[in-house]
């Protein structure tokens, strides 16, 4: 027999071993460093991941334990060898509950559907991903989470010790310092150095996170911590969990606000990720009663109800990106709850009204990292809380009932009578403006959201994709008025992300038997759409339509813009932009992944039914997909 | 169809003196619209997208010229030399041929 070329350790070895069964493999000698009481020794002098040892109690058991007490549901990852010992124990020692594992096809998948996740539960999930190939896979998603402000728990495999990599893939599987290259893009991390560091930092991580501004955070476990036993005589603790109570603005502050909010004659509340939860959504509804004041709603959440009278958001011309439309560009006092882009958002208003008074509550004053430029421009402010929104907003509607005279009330009623109006001729336009192309081939993304809007309205439904690439159509026309409604899109306008947040969102819908739905974009899908099988695997209800326009649309029209510009080519448009020759057959893509599915649809008379095929699907526990071609927007 | 030369009458009125003698071609435009990237931002029927809506009641034409030669904001400028006068006025003929949308569509309703 020949010889190998290379040694292998466990990892390599089982890799190897898939690649070619028949190839022997050579255990190069050397010493195990402890044997722990609990191990069972039948071979002495094995290296590292090779050991043929019986170990009863593995460090990895413990880590379960860890995260159990942390109260994870799911547990997103793509195997890796280098977290094998969490995953074996999460499986077997865990009974693969609580957390569970969800098979993912690609890391970056992997996180964005933990992003999802929280976004409708409330609660971060954990990834899993090898220190080095896995979590370069992920770094878009986890840069993504950390612009969106969603916790989610990154637990890396690595091994630290040199002299215990086996051959080399484990070389190759190795780094240093593993958070190194998300550092910039996360919250805090930590590589422990024992089982009870282990614990310390992985409650420690939860707490960081969890307290606002949310960001992702990492913990790295070193492979041998994870499979050898237990040392003997340790009893390793996991430290109580006690999550810090969020920032709240400071009451002299908040008193200031209020003051000037009672006071003015056309205040606008402006809220980008100010609902964190459903009691945000209530009390962003009971601030702006109270004042009578519109509300822009920027959509990085569900923020407040479409069909609100105060709301705003659709006079203010594009909902879901900052807006200098008419709510804004008449204030003399805005209210930025959490915002995104708040220089974009009061420019133009703050050059026509030099007197308009901003004030900004965000907990994104409290972090300071300054190589990734998600912070933006700064912007003047006439006060500024380092706080909460969320947390700030019962003490700021206090302050505002208790300056609140009767007559002002009155004056405020006044106020709120006209911006109800305002609202409701800005709904019926939206109405009018959906009917132009309604007979389109391709459809209209319009009609594509009123035919499914028909069929869903009834449902306690989840709707799950960005709506910024369908003109917003689904919040122009339908009624939202649940916090789990709507998730906004991707914290760094990352293409890739949307399908998997998507499924990742919907599986946290399952348990609460939510009707989940998508209108999912083509380039996105194409980035990652293993997720497809994902939804397949874990039995995730989620209604999928195409907005296929079979191109990566926003580059087609700044391609065409720059063309334009430099005057000339003006037809070759589609070079490197169009998803076309040959178009994708994403019923086929899907059916072969085992989502059942149907299209493509390019009449919009044969929408209605084929929705209904597909929610009967979805309401018995299945994804489905709907292939829509599509007008470009 | 006989909607159709209505239009195209109106349209070929309402186009430059220089072509005056030559109606403008509405199928021509169709395809202009769509080749030269006018659908992108506005939609295949002119009904709106990025852009504003162009369609139905589209710009006079001298307007409508003038406009893809010196745009506003985001619309990028098309100058005479990448799409002729004539090539405009031909779009503009097709806009003029989309028709005013449905009325009362019950899934319209609030
Ligand atoms: C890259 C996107 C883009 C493309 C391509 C484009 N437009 Fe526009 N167009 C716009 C935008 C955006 C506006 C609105 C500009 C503003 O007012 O801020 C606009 C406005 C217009 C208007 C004015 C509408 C009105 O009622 O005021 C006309 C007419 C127009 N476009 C025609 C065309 C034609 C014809 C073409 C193709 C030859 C074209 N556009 C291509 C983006 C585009």
């Amino acid at each position: 027999m020949a010889q190998p070329t290379k040694s292998v350790d466990r990892r390599g070895f089982l890799k190897g071993a898939a690649l070619a069964a028949t190839a022997p493999i050579a255990i190069a000698p050397q010493a195990r460093v402890a044997t722990p009481a609990n191990v069972t020794e039948t071979t002495a002098g094995t290296p590292f991941g090779s050991d043929p040892r019986v170990t009863e109690r593995p460090g990895a058991d413990f880590m379960v334990d860890v995260f159990k007490s942390l109260g994870f549901e799911y547990v997103f990852a793509m195997p890796g060898s280098s977290f094998a010992g969490i995953h074996e124990s999460i499986i077997n020692y865990g009974g693969n509950r609580a957390p569970e594992f969800i098979t993912c096809c690609n890391e970056e998948s992997s996180v964005a559907m933990a992003n999802g996740y929280f976004k409708i539960e409330g609660k971060p999930a954990m990834i899993c991903a090898h220190g080095t190939v896995g979590l370069q896979h992920a770094t878009m998603a986890i840069y993504d989470s950390y612009c969106d402000r969603v916790p989610v728990y990154v637990v890396l495999g690595n091994t630290l010790d040199a002299a215990h990599r086996g051959g080399e893939v484990s070389w190759l599987h190795s780094v240093q310092d593993a958070a190194s290259m998300v550092r910039e893009v996360t919250k805090w991390d930590d590589t422990p150095q024992s089982l009870e560091h282990f614990a310390d930092s992985a409650v420690r991580a939860y707490k960081i996170m969890m307290t606002p501004p949310m960001m992702p955070v990492v913990l790295t476990a070193d492979t041998e911590m994870q499979e050898n036993a237990i040392p003997s005589g340790e009893h390793p603790r996991i430290p109580k969990l006690t999550l810090a109570a969020p920032p709240q603005g400071e009451s002299g502050a908040v008193a200031e606000a209020a003051r000037l909010l009672v006071a003015a004659e056309n205040p606008v509340i402006v809220a980008s990720r100010a609902a964190r939860t459903p009691a945000g959504m209530k009390l962003m509804v009971e601030l702006a009663e109270t004042l009578q004041a519109g509300v822009v709603d920027q959509h990085r959440r569900m923020n407040f109800p479409t069909r609100h009278p105060l709301n705003q958001t659709l006079r203010a011309g594009v909902a879901g990106k900052p807006t200098t439309g008419a709510p804004v560009m008449e204030a003399d006092v805005v209210l930025a709850l959490e915002s995104s882009d708040l220089y974009s958002t009061v420019r133009q208003a703050k050059q026509r009204n030099g007197a308009l008074k901003v004030i900004s509550i965000s907990s994104l004053d409290l972090n300071h990292k300054s190589n990734y430029q998600d912070f933006m421009r700064y912007t003047d402010t006439d006060l500024s809380m380092a706080a909460d929104a969320e947390a700030t907003l019962p003490s700021l509607i206090e302050a505002v009932k208790r300056q609140l005279t009767p007559d002002r009330k009155r004056a405020l009623e006044t106020r709120g009578a006209k911006l109800a109006q305002a609202s409701r001729q800005a709904q019926q336009k939206a109405r009018a403006d959906a009917a132009y192309g309604w007979d389109a081939s391709p459809i209209s993304t319009a009609r594509l959201s009123a035919e499914l809007w028909a069929q869903i309205a009834n449902e306690d439904w989840s709707f799950l994709s960005d709506t910024f690439w369908i003109r917003d159509w689904p919040l122009r026309l339908w009624d939202f008025d649940k916090h789990y409604q709507y998730i906004g899109g991707s914290g760094a306008e990352a293409v890739g992300y949307m399908a998997p947040a998507t499924v990742g969102a919907a599986l946290a819908n399952k348990k609460h038997g939510r009707l989940s739905i998508s209108i999912q974009t083509d380039g996105d899908l194409m980035v990652a759409n293993g997720v497809l099988w994902t939804a397949a695997h874990h039995r995730i209800p989620l209604l999928i339509l195409m907005h296929n326009n079979r191109a990566y649309h926003q580059e087609v029209m700044g391609i065409q813009g720059l063309a334009n510009r430099h005057n000339r080519g003006i037809d070759r448009i589609h070079i490197g932009t169009k998803i076309d020759d040959p178009n994708i057959d994403y019923a086929k893509l899907a059916q072969s992944m085992g989502v059942r599915a149907e299209g493509p649809i390019s009449d919009s008379k044969d929408l209605a039914a084929a929705i209904r095929r597909g929610i009967d699907v979805v309401k018995r526990g299945e994804p489905y997909l709907i292939d829509t071609v599509t007008q470009p927007r | 169809m006989k909607h159709l030369w209505v239009v195209l009458a109106i349209a070929a009125a309402l186009s430059d003196s220089s072509r005056a003698q030559e109606a403008p071609n509405a199928e021509n435009g169709k395809r202009l619209f769509l080749k030269n990237g006018c659908y992108e931002c506005h939609g295949t029927v002119g009904q709106g997208g990025t852009g504003p809506r162009l369609a139905p009641r589209p710009l006079a034409a001298p307007a409508l010229t003038a406009y893809v030669r010196k745009p506003a904001n985001g619309m990028p400028p098309y100058s005479a030399k990448v799409m002729t006068d004539s090539e405009v006025a031909d779009i503009r003929a097709y806009l003029a041929t989309i028709p005013e949308p449905p009325k009362n569509l019950p899934l319209l309703n609030p």
